[in-house]
C-alpha cells in the first residue's frame, strides 16, 4: 500500500515538474505580432501570356534534319520537343525511314555517305516541296534553331533569287562556304540550281565533306554567298555553343574554333546577336535549357537595348537594304 | 511523511531534467509558439497581369520608384572569380550594390568586415546595409555563387509595402524553424531589416555566437532571431505558384526536369520570371546575361506594364 501511494506522489512530482518547467519555459516564447502581419492578397491563376507576335507569317520554311537510326530516341526526339515545332513543316531525314518519321534516303550511314544524304534531301525536297516552301533550312540533330529570328533574317532576302545563307567560312572554296553543324539555309532558285548542277553534270560527289561540297556547287553554279550578321555585325548562326562566344577574353589570336570564320569574329559579348538564329553541339538537357532562356526566362519589364526596328532613330528608315546579288 | 515529500521532490526533479532536456534537443521547443487560430501565410506570390492593370498609372510609377533594391553580396577572396563575375554581371542591376568581405582583396574592392565567423560576419553586412540605407527600401542579400534578375524581384515585391515585415526567398523548413535557404538569396523588406538590426542587440534572443550547443547555419540562426520580432520566413512564387528563387543551376533544374517531366520539360521546369539561380559557374553566369538580357525571339512583344532601364556604362546586357 505504501510503495503504491509512493510511487503516485513520485508521478505527481514527475508530472508538476515537467509542466512547471513547460509553462516556466513557454512564458519566455516568442508571441507573434499578429496585428502586423503581412496581408496576402490571394490571386487567381493568370492565363498564359500571349505574347503578341509581330513575325511576318508569310515567310514558309522547310526545316530538315540530318539525322540516323541510332540517335533518333537520345537526340532528335528532343529536337522534335524543342525548335522543330516552329518550322513550317519538318523533315528528319535518315538512311530508312521509320516511324518517327524520318523520310528515308537510301543511303547507308557513315561520315563517308554524308553528301550523298545531302544530296539525296535536297533531290527530295525539289521533287516534293518546291511548290509550298519558300526557304530550306539543313540542319543538325544537334543543332538548336531559333526559327522567329530565322524568319526575321530571311526578310531581307529574295527567294526567287540565288541565296546560300549561314555561318561563312573562308577555306577550300574561294568565296567561302556555309557550316553544315551552323544550319544553313538556301532559296528556291538555290535549291533549283543545285539540282539542276547535278543533272547537268556540273555538281558531282566529289568529297564527303558536305558543307564543303555544297558550296563547291554552290560556287560553281553561281549563288550568292548572303551576310547573314545583323545591322551591328553580330553572328546569327553559331557552329559552336553560346559559352565559346560570349564569355569575356582579353584580346587574343583567334582561337582553334574560329580559325574558318570568313568575316572576322568577335570574342565576348559582342559576339552574337540578340536575334541569334542557332547553335551546334547542342546535347539534350542543352537544348531544353537553350528553348527556356529564349523563349520563356526573361527580366521583366526590361528595356532591352538593341532595336532594330526602333522607328524613332532617325538614321534608319529602311534598316536593311534588299541585296540582290550581280 | 518526510519520504513522501521526498519521493514528490525526486518526481519535480526528474520531470524537470526531463522537459529541459527535450527542449534542448530542439525537435520539441517550447520557445516557438503556434497557438491555435493562429495562421500563418508562407508563400508571397508575385502580382498577376490583371492586378497590375487595375492600378493607375501614376501609381505604377510610384511603384517603381518605391521598389529599388539595395544588394548585399558577401565575397570572400578565395572565390575571387564569383566575386568579379557578380561585378560584371547581375550586380549591375542593383540600384545599389554593395560587397561585404571576410578579408581584403587587392583585386577587388569591399567593406572588409574582418570577421571569420559567418554568421558574425552576415550580422555586420545588415547592421552596415540598414545604417546606410539611404532611401532604400527592398534588401537583397546574396553569396557570390547565387545568380540573381534583379528586375524579377522587383516584380516580386512591387505591390507589396517595405514598412511591412517581409522576409522572403526560397523557404525550406527544419522541424519547426521555417527558414529561407541562404543560396538561393534572401529579400528583407526595410521594416523586417529594422526589427532585425534591433534584436541582434538582445544577446538573449539573437546571441553573436548562435543559440544552441551545436552551430546552426546562418541563415537558419537568421530566421529565429527574425522569429522572436514576429518575422517569418515565406517563400517567393510567381503568380502560378512556381517557386522563384532556385536552389540549383538551369542545367540542374532541366535535367530533374527531363526525368520529371519527360512530355513537358520546360514547362514543368522553372518559372519565366525566375529570380535566382544557385550552383552556376562563372562562366554560365556570363552565359545567363545574354540569355536573360540579349537572346530572344524576334516580334514578341510582352507588353509588360513597367520599364526597367538598363545599366549604364555595361555591354554585357
Amino acid at each position: 500500500m505504501k510503495n503504491l501511494t509512493s510511487n503516485f506522489i513520485f508521478t505527481t512530482g514527475l508530472l508538476m515538474g515537467f509542466f512547471s518547467l513547460h509553462f516556466l519555459l513557454d512564458s519566455n516564447s516568442i508571441k507573434g505580432t499578429r496585428g502586423h502581419f503581412v496581408k496576402h492578397d490571394h490571386h487567381h491563376a493568370v492565363k498564359n501570356q500571349t505574347p503578341v507576335d509581330k513575325s511576318n507569317g508569310t515567310i514558309r520554311i522547310l526545316c530538315w534534319i540530318m539525322t540516323m537510326p541510332k540517335y533518333l530516341e537520345t537526340r532528335t526526339q528532343h529536337v522534335r520537343a524543342t525548335w522543330a515545332k516552329h518550322c513550317d513543316r519538318v523533315l528528319y531525314m535518315s538512311s530508312r525511314s521509320t516511324d518517327f518519321p524520318t523520310v528515308g534516303l537510301n543511303v547507308s550511314e557513315g561520315r563517308e555517305n554524308l553528301y550523298w544524304k545531302t544530296i539525296r534531301a535536297f533531290q527530295f525536297l525539289h521533287q516534293h516541296h518546291m511548290h509550298d516552301m519558300d526557304w530550306f533550312l539543313k540542319a543538325d540533330d544537334d543543332t538548336f534553331v531559333v526559327l522567329e529570328n530565322l524568319r526575321h533574317t530571311l526578310s531581307r532576302f529574295d527567294t526567287e533569287k540565288p541565296w546560300y545563307l549561314g555561318r561563312r567560312f573562308a577555306p577550300f572554296i574561294k568565296k567561302g562556304y556555309m557550316s553544315g553543324g551552323a544550319g544553313y539555309v538556301l532559296s528556291k532558285e538555290a535549291l533549283r540550281r543545285f539540282i539542276t548542277g547535278f543533272q547537268t553534270g556540273k555538281c558531282t560527289h566529289f568529297s564527303a565533306i558536305e558543307d564543303m561540297a555544297l558550296g563547291k556547287c554552290m560556287e560553281t553554279m553561281e549563288v550568292e554567298l548572303g551576310d547573314t550578321r545583323d545591322e551591328k555585325g553580330r553572328q546569327t548562326f553559331h557552329p559552336f555553343p553560346l559559352d565559346h562566344y560570349v564569355i569575356r577574353t582579353p584580346p587574343r589570336r583567334r582561337p582553334w574554333f574560329m580559325i574558318y570564320d570568313f568575316y572576322t569574329p568577335i570574342e565576348g559579348p559582342g559576339c552574337c546577336s540578340d536575334f541569334a538564329v542557332s547553335f551546334h553541339y547542342i546535347r539534350p538537357p542543352q537544348m531544353y535549357v537553350l528553348e527556356y532562356l529564349t523563349h520563356h526566362l526573361r527580366a521583366y519589364g526590361y528595356r532591352y537595348r538593341y532595336h532594330p526596328d526602333d522607328k524613332t532613330k532617325s538614321n534608319t528608315t529602311e534598316h536593311v537594304e534588299v541585296q540582290s546579288p550581280t | 511523511m518526510l519520504s513522501e515529500g521526498g519521493s514528490f521532490m525526486k518526481g519535480m526533479a526528474v520531470g524537470g531534467i526531463f522537459c529541459l532536456g527535450l527542449s534542448l534537443f530542439g525537435s520539441f521547443s517550447p520557445a516557438t509558439e503556434h497557438g491555435p487560430g493562429e495562421h500563418h501565410h508562407h508563400h508571397v506570390k508575385a502580382p498577376s497581369k490583371d492586378e497590375l492593370t487595375r492600378l493607375s498609372d501614376g501609381h505604377v510609377l510610384e511603384l517603381v520608384n518605391q521598389v529599388r533594391v539595395s544588394c548585399i553580396i558577401m565575397v570572400q577572396p578565395k572565390i575571387l572569380v564569383y566575386w568579379a563575375t557578380v561585378l560584371d554581371t547581375w550586380s549591375k542591376h542593383c540600384d545599389k550594390a554593395v560587397f561585404y568581405t571576410s578579408e581584403s582583396s587587392k583585386a577587388l574592392e569591399a567593406v572588409d568586415l574582418n570577421e571569420k565567423d559567418d554568421w558574425a560576419r552576415l550580422r555586420k553586412a545588415l547592421k552596415h546595409a540598414y545604417e546606410n540605407a539611404g532611401d532604400l527600401r527592398w534588401f537583397f542579400v546574396a553569396k557570390a555563387t547565387t545568380f540573381a534578375i534583379i528586375e524579377n524581384l522587383k516584380h516580386l515585391v512591387l505591390t507589396k509595402d517595405p514598412e511591412e515585415p517581409f522576409y522572403l526567398g526560397n523557404a525550406m523548413k527544419s522541424g519547426e524553424l521555417e527558414y529561407v535557404a541562404y543560396e538561393s538569396g534572401l529579400v528583407l523588406s526595410y521594416e523586417a531589416l529594422k526589427r532585425l538590426v534591433n534584436v541582434f542587440e538582445d544577446e538573449e534572443k539573437c546571441p553573436e555566437r548562435g543559440h544552441a550547443l551545436w552551430t546552426m547555419s546562418e541563415d537558419k540562426q537568421l530566421a529565429v532571431c527574425l522569429k522572436y520580432t514576429g518575422v517569418f520566413a515565406e517563400n517567393g512564387e510567381d503568380s502560378h505558384g512556381k517557386g522563384l528563387f532556385n536552389s540549383k543551376s538551369v542545367d540542374s533544374l532541366i535535367t530533374d526536369s527531363m526525368r520529371d517531366n519527360p512530355t513537358n520539360v520546360v514547362e514543368g521546369c522553372c518559372s519565366d520570371l525566375a529570380v535566382t539561380f544557385n550552383g552556376m559557374s562563372p562562366n554560365q553566369m556570363q552565359v545567363m546575361m545574354f540569355g536573360v538580357y540579349r537572346l530572344r525571339p524576334y516580334g514578341h512583344d510582352f507588353h509588360d506594364l513597367l520599364v526597367f532601364q538598363p545599366p549604364e556604362g555595361s555591354d554585357n546586357d
